[in-house]
């Protein structure tokens, strides 16, 4: 059986040629990114802000978005955020935190429900959060603290495993991506809520592991090729992990095309922003990360002890078991 | 490396079946599985979010919570300076305030100052055994004593209140009669409930939120309607208006403030039909104090009428024919069976020591819930046979075996999780998507790595060797990595990402396993028996 081959053998692609193109593109783009967020901001879900939202499915035709938006306006719990889910279904309707006490904030939810089935008599009103301004704050620290701490913990473990510059490398990268998928919540203006942190942190989980692959090629070529340039050396690593890159990527997006196409709803845009994240990661991969550490002057002499630097810096080593513990 | 020892292929085989052992029960109907064996009941639960239900979280009013501490110190002062032994005993005092959060008041006998410190000492001792006052008591200016809550003091007060606030809502969510429920403290104030497959959130929330505070107390007789209305009433009485429906029309009694019989004197409660107008009503029982008071006061004072009040407000106000002697009552209202039995559970359990508000609710209906599970099968089911399909089409044998390995790898997520009764959410779905991408990536790296040391010429066996030992350290690393991410989130995330982190932790450890262990092991044994010349990867 002849077996496909998603990459022709040794390639030999100067991707490094154009990392002034790609660093600009990837500022270019967080830039957009943070600017789309600041501007259009995120579509916060009750999780982050508070107030009661309530999925309601129509199985006998949907009316038109406005004239929902209207009848809940009538329900007298102020303006209603409408979204529509993946199927035309169904519909999640959102209310901000009602004014007054605990209790009214309390009774909301039940009013939201009420109001709607007396609204859409055929409608089924379910699945119903409620989420007060005082849990929805600790929601978002404690979902920002675990993304940010999740980011720095790995940073420094490449920095210990690696050098000082692949942890920069790293940290860069993750830095872009979570950057990027903002700027995607921000312009699809997707619900952002918890289960988007999910996300956000598979895709931090992801992206980190086509970082560590590169890298490691890197490290191993570096001590391989002691005395080839860096340039040479990277678009090298990049080539031999290309065909790794290419299959990793093409498998994800097929598994998480079919989630998208064939899966439930409720994780429409959980798996949208999965698949946007591994596009992103296939493209870091080969240009964003690399030309990190050519600015950073990494070299062989970033994985050589101090004291035989001097030594055998120079001349060719064989490669030999590096004693890597697996 | 490619020599595998006998005790190590028993291993793993033993390893991987015990793990589609410990996976089954996971997909069984709860029937079947019910007939099986003790230790293969564990299973997989499945979150509120997929499974539907309702999850609540409580937090309890901790101002309330002073005022009511206040207000018990307020009564166990007055009650340390009347003293034990007759009117001789007495320290009189002047008004007492409690403005401030802090008693205050002054000793009228300033020769008993000493005493009244003394006293309130006694009665401000912790209850714990750290010598921390619960209070602090001090003499301001030679005459006034004042005294103030400690913070070891509150602290306590709060982990009791929450305590038994706790015990309390397990015992009504429990008298439901709902499945598996889960009730627990978290943090210093908050109690999390979480009720699967509850169709009712409001009735739960209901249910929870009811104080039910109980009270037999007599009705003054003295009062005068008219003057009531205007709200003057008696020294010793107070205006308590009646319950929404109840009363016949009128609007409120006028109630004599101290309590007869309170609702800790209950000891039973249970919805009952009234033999007369067969309504639905709760039946209660006293305990033997209570049961002699009631006898006492009914016996006492045919002719007059007493009120039942719930909550501070009256339900009924009925005459006294004859002594009640029995110790045992019914409350009646217009109450439907579902109210009268609510009643009765919120009785039994007793009282909330404090007032609890919900601060979060989700609720997901099972049907929502269902469909998305059916449909995230099927997806996962397409998800997986079309990754699987792909490895084969590139690496044909080193794909197959890739694929066997994978399938194992769900199994045995699924066993671990069952075997640590872990709960599968929607976010833990996209840890479960994110592990078999690892294991994928990894099985593409070793076989990627195979190609290129075939390809650079060398043979069978240490090309395969070599894949194996090169590609393991990118592997540990990227997993390492992610167990640190996984580890974090558990420790400082919430709700949804803490399930997100324990099924990435689960799913990392078994995807290494798997995708690396397993299938060095098939790769090994075809090596072994075939020895090939040559390999098509």
């Amino acid at each position: 059986m002849r077996l496909l081959k998603l990459v022709p053998d040794d390639t030999n692609i100067d991707f490094l040629r154009w990392r002034k193109v790609a660093s600009f593109m990837s500022f270019f783009l967080v830039a957009v990114s943070i600017a789309l967020v600041a501007v259009k901001g995120l579509n916060l879900g009750v999780d982050f802000v508070g107030g009661q939202s309530v999925r309601v499915e129509f199985t006998q035709g949907m009316p038109p978005i406005d004239e929902i938006r209207e009848k809940v306006g009538d329900i007298g719990l102020g303006e209603a955020t409408i979204q529509q889910f993946g199927s035309d279904k169904a519909v999640s309707i959102r209310t901000a935190l009602p004014d007054g006490d605990k209790a009214a904030a309390e009774r909301a939810g039940q009013q939201l429900v009420s109001g709607i089935q007396k609204a859409f008599p055929t409608a089924k009103a379910g699945s119903v959060e409620t989420v007060s301004g005082k849990v929805s704050g600790e929601l978002i620290r404690t979902g920002a603290i675990s993304l940010g701490l999740a980011i720095l913990g790995i940073s420094i473990y490449i920095w210990i495993r690696f050098e000082w510059q692949f942890g920069v490398g790293a940290l860069g990268r993750l830095f872009h991506e979570v950057s990027l998928t903002f700027g995607l919540f921000a312009v699809t203006q997707m619900q952002f809520d918890l289960n988007s942190v999910a996300a956000l942190l598979t895709i931090v989980g992801y992206s980190l592991n086509d970082t560590i692959v590169v890298y490691d090629r890197i490290r191993e070529n570096l001590k391989k090729y002691r005395k080839m340039e860096i340039v040479p050396l990277l678009n090298l690593s990049i080539n031999e992990t290309l065909s790794r890159t290419v299959m990793t990527t093409v498998a994800m997006v097929l598994a998480l095309g079919m989630l998208l196409i064939f899966g439930p709803d409720v994780i429409f845009g959980f798996t949208a922003a999965m698949l946007f994240g591994v596009f992103i990661g296939g493209y870091s991969s080969v240009l964003m990360s690399t030309p990190v550490l050519v600015w950073l002057k990494v070299g062989p002499h970033s994985f050589v002890p101090r004291t035989t630097a001097g030594m055998d810096g120079g001349e060719r080593v064989e490669r030999k078991d590096d004693g890597a513990v697996v | 490396m490619l020599d595998f020892p006998r005790w190590k292929t028993i291993g793993i085989s033993i390893i991987l079946l015990l793990g589609i052992l410990f996976s089954i029960p996971s997909f069984l109907p709860e029937k079947t599985r019910d007939s099986l064996p003790s230790f293969l009941q564990a299973k997989v639960n499945l979150g509120l979010d997929l499974a539907g239900g309702s999850h609540l979280l409580l937090e309890a009013d901790i101002a309330d919570l002073r005022k009511t501490q206040l207000a018990n110190m307020e009564k166990t002062v007055r009650a340390a300076m009347r003293g034990e032994s007759g009117a001789d005993d007495d320290i009189a005092i002047g008004e007492l305030s409690t403005a401030g959060g802090k008693i205050s008041f002054l000793v009228r006998d300033l020769a008993k100052l000493d005493e009244a410190r003394e006293r309130l000492f006694n009665e401000t001792r912790g209850a714990q055994l750290t010598g921390q006052r619960d209070w602090t008591v001090t003499v301001v200016n030679s005459t006034r004593i004042e005294m103030t809550p400690t913070g070891a003091g509150q602290a306590q007060a709060v982990a009791n209140a929450m305590d038994t606030a706790r015990d309390i809502i397990d015992k009504r969510v429990n008298a439901l009669g709902t499945r598996e429920p889960t009730i627990i403290r978290e943090g210093t104030d908050r109690v999390v409930v979480q009720v699967p497959g509850l169709q009712d959130p409001a009735a739960l929330k209901e249910l929870i939120g009811k104080t039910a505070r109980l009270e037999f107390r007599m009705v003054d007789a003295n009062a005068d309607p008219a003057e009531a209305a205007a709200g003057r009433v008696p020294v010793g009485s107070e205006i308590v208006p009646y319950a929404e429906g109840e009363g016949s029309g009128a609007a409120f009694e006028v109630l004599r403030r101290q309590v007869m019989i309170s609702g800790e004197q209950l000891i039973d409660a249970k919805q009952s039909y009234d033999p007369q107008n067969n309504q639905p009503v709760v039946s209660i029982r006293f305990d033997s104090g209570g049961s002699s008071t009631f006898a006492k006061v009914t016996a006492q004072s045919v002719g007059k009428r007493f009120a039942m009040v719930l909550d501070g407000k009256v339900l009924s106000a009925p005459s006294i024919n004859e002594p009640i002697l029995g110790g045992s009552a019914q409350i009646s209202g217009s109450f439907s069976v579902a109210s009268a039995n609510a009643l009765a559970i919120s009785l039994r359990s007793g009282a909330l020591p404090v007032k609890m508000t919900v601060v979060e609710e989700r609720t997901v209906t099972p049907e929502l819930g269902a469909d998305s599970i059916r449909k995230g099968a099927i997806a996962g089911i397409i998800a997986t046979v079309s990754v699987l399909v792909l490895m084969i089409v590139v690496y044909g044998r080193f794909g197959v075996y890739a694929c066997v390995a994978l399938v194992f790898n769900v199994f045995l997520i699924i066993a671990v999780m069952a075997a640590f009764n872990a709960t599968l959410t929607l976010p833990g779905i996209a840890g479960f998507v994110l592990t078999i991408g690892a294991a994928v990536d990894a099985n593409v790296l070793i076989n990627e790595r195979i190609r290129e040391e075939l390809k650079r010429g060398r043979k069978v066996f240490q090309a395969v060797e070599l894949g194996y030992s090169e590609a393991s350290r990118a592997i540990f690393d990227a997993n390492v990595t992610n167990v640190i991410a996984a580890a974090l989130m558990f420790w400082f995330g919430s709700g949804p990402i803490k399930g997100f982190a324990v099924v990435l932790t689960i799913g990392i450890v078994t995807s290494v396993f798997t995708a690396v262990t397993v299938t060095r092991m098939f790769v090994a044994h075809w090596l072994r028996t075939k020895r090939p010349t040559s390999i098509n990867i």
